[in-house]
């Protein structure tokens, strides 16, 4: 059976002070994929991200989720993804218990919360407050989410930064779990990762021919 | 449906007030700063009882916006830095019941106190004890459209913390709020039907809940995107 289609882009521009960002992006992605998006710094990726948790609108192009325009399934749309950005949404003033409760759906158990803080391995952290964590802690924190989540598509910008072996090869564990369930993932990362088989797409500055 | 509006409410509501508790010092600067200005004002103008308890409606009130405006300039600003505000902009709820949980937290952390705190300055102006329950009143329903209007503000001087500009902004919406919080319990000082400036207060509330979220939902994105 074909892999069901779960999000075409259509070639997404994006323009800031009147010139285009990056060269329009046009992919697809199915069920059980990933998508590796590759480029140099200041290439546009994050906002390439913001674009597609519709926290920023492009200047042409097109987003189809499951074969619908966005437009039409907002709600389907934003309930069944999940995206980690640079900034971990963690409380300082919250233990990674609270921070994690309240990120995830409502009515996740804490006997679920605690496994998934297990996984990250702070599983002795889980009443301390976050401002006591380190940054790679933090993060950890954040990525405990994908344990917790119902979502089916993954936008992860740049998951890894922050994290030691063991927090890659967790993480890298996570999402291939996520790929085997059917789900799907848009990443982007600059390192090379050894457990997901992913497709690449190369995200080029915008150059204007004269 | 109704289980994705309550979903939003209560988990920022949830979160905000255990943000409030944890963040002493944000909870109790502006309390400090209420008790200890109008501890002041008896000391500085001559200690008489009738004169005190007929400027305490304006002095209470003016000391309790000052008090909520030094305390809602932070309301968003931390979730844009940290990106919790990026994860409530995403949310498939509809983005007011998050935005409500938020503000009814501030005013649970804020309002809420100054309320409770109030009969003390009543004592010390004098006040006549027949208009505590009025002041009280009309606290509790004002402080939470201070906490509506000032969020409106806070959203809109994103990515700034509001500080002056903040000010200028929701200073004149805070006006309707003082002339009737103060009428209400100036006519229970005098004796009169307090019940009439306090409707209107209720009504500025009703006023206020209905339409600050939108210009809040509009501020919020606004900022993100700018």
């Amino acid at each position: 059976m074909a892999a069901a289609n779960i999000l075409k882009i259509k070639s997404l521009a994006f323009e800031r002070n009147d010139a285009l960002l990056f060269e329009p992006v046009s992919f697809e992605l199915n069920s059980g994929e990933a998508l590796h998006v590759e480029g140099a710094n200041g290439a546009g990726k994050t906002t390439l991200f913001q674009l597609l948790i519709k926290m920023l609108e492009p200047c042409s192009g097109e987003l189809l989720f499951r074969g619908q325009p966005v437009s039409e399934c907002h709600f389907e749309y934003l309930s069944d993804i999940l995206f980690i950005g640079h900034q971990s949404a963690v409380k300082a003033a919250l233990t990674a218990s609270e921070n994690l409760s309240w990120m995830s759906p409502q009515g996740t158990s804490s006997e679920k919360i605690a496994a998934a803080l297990q996984s990250v391995g702070l599983e002795h952290y889980a009443n301390v407050p976050c401002y006591r964590l380190s940054a790679g802690q933090h993060r950890r924190v954040a990525l405990a989410r994908l344990m917790t989540t119902s979502a089916s598509l993954w936008y992860l910008d740049e998951p890894f930064a922050a994290l030691d072996k063991q927090g890659v090869d967790f993480i890298e564990g996570c999402m291939q779990n996520h790929l085997n369930r059917g789900g799907s993932i848009v990443f982007s990362s600059h390192q090379d990762l050894v457990k997901i088989a992913a497709r690449s797409y190369r995200l080029n500055p915008f150059r204007e021919v004269v | 449906m109704y289980n994705y509006l309550s979903a939003g409410f209560m988990a920022y509501l949830r979160r905000d007030l255990l943000l409030g508790i944890r963040n002493k010092s944000d909870l109790v600067k502006p309390l400090i700063f209420f008790l200890l200005v109008s501890a002041l004002v008896p000391l500085a103008i001559a200690p008489e009882a009738e004169r005190l308890s007929q400027l305490a409606p304006g002095i209470i009130w003016i000391f309790a916006v000052l008090a909520t405006l030094l305390s809602v300039e932070r309301l968003f600003s931390d979730d844009l830095q940290d990106g919790s505000l990026e994860q409530m902009l995403m949310s498939p709820n509809l983005l007011i019941m998050p935005i409500l949980g938020k503000i009814t937290a501030h005013w649970v952390v804020i309002g809420l106190p100054l309320t409770l705190l109030s009969p003390v300055i009543g004592v010390w102006f004098s006040l006549p004890t027949i208009a505590v329950m009025p002041m009280m009143l009309s606290l509790a329903i004002g402080t939470a459209v201070l906490s509506l209007i000032g969020a409106v503000g806070a959203a809109l001087t994103l990515p700034r913390q509001g500080g002056v500009l903040l000010a200028l902004l929701v200073m004149p919406l805070y006006m309707p709020v003082l002339i009737f919080g103060s009428a209400v319990i100036q006519s229970a000082v005098d004796g009169l039907d307090w019940t009439a400036p306090l409707a209107i207060l209720a009504a500025l509330l009703a006023i206020a809940v209905a339409l600050c979220p939108l210009a809040i939902n509009a501020g919020l994105r606004l900022a993100k995107n700018g």
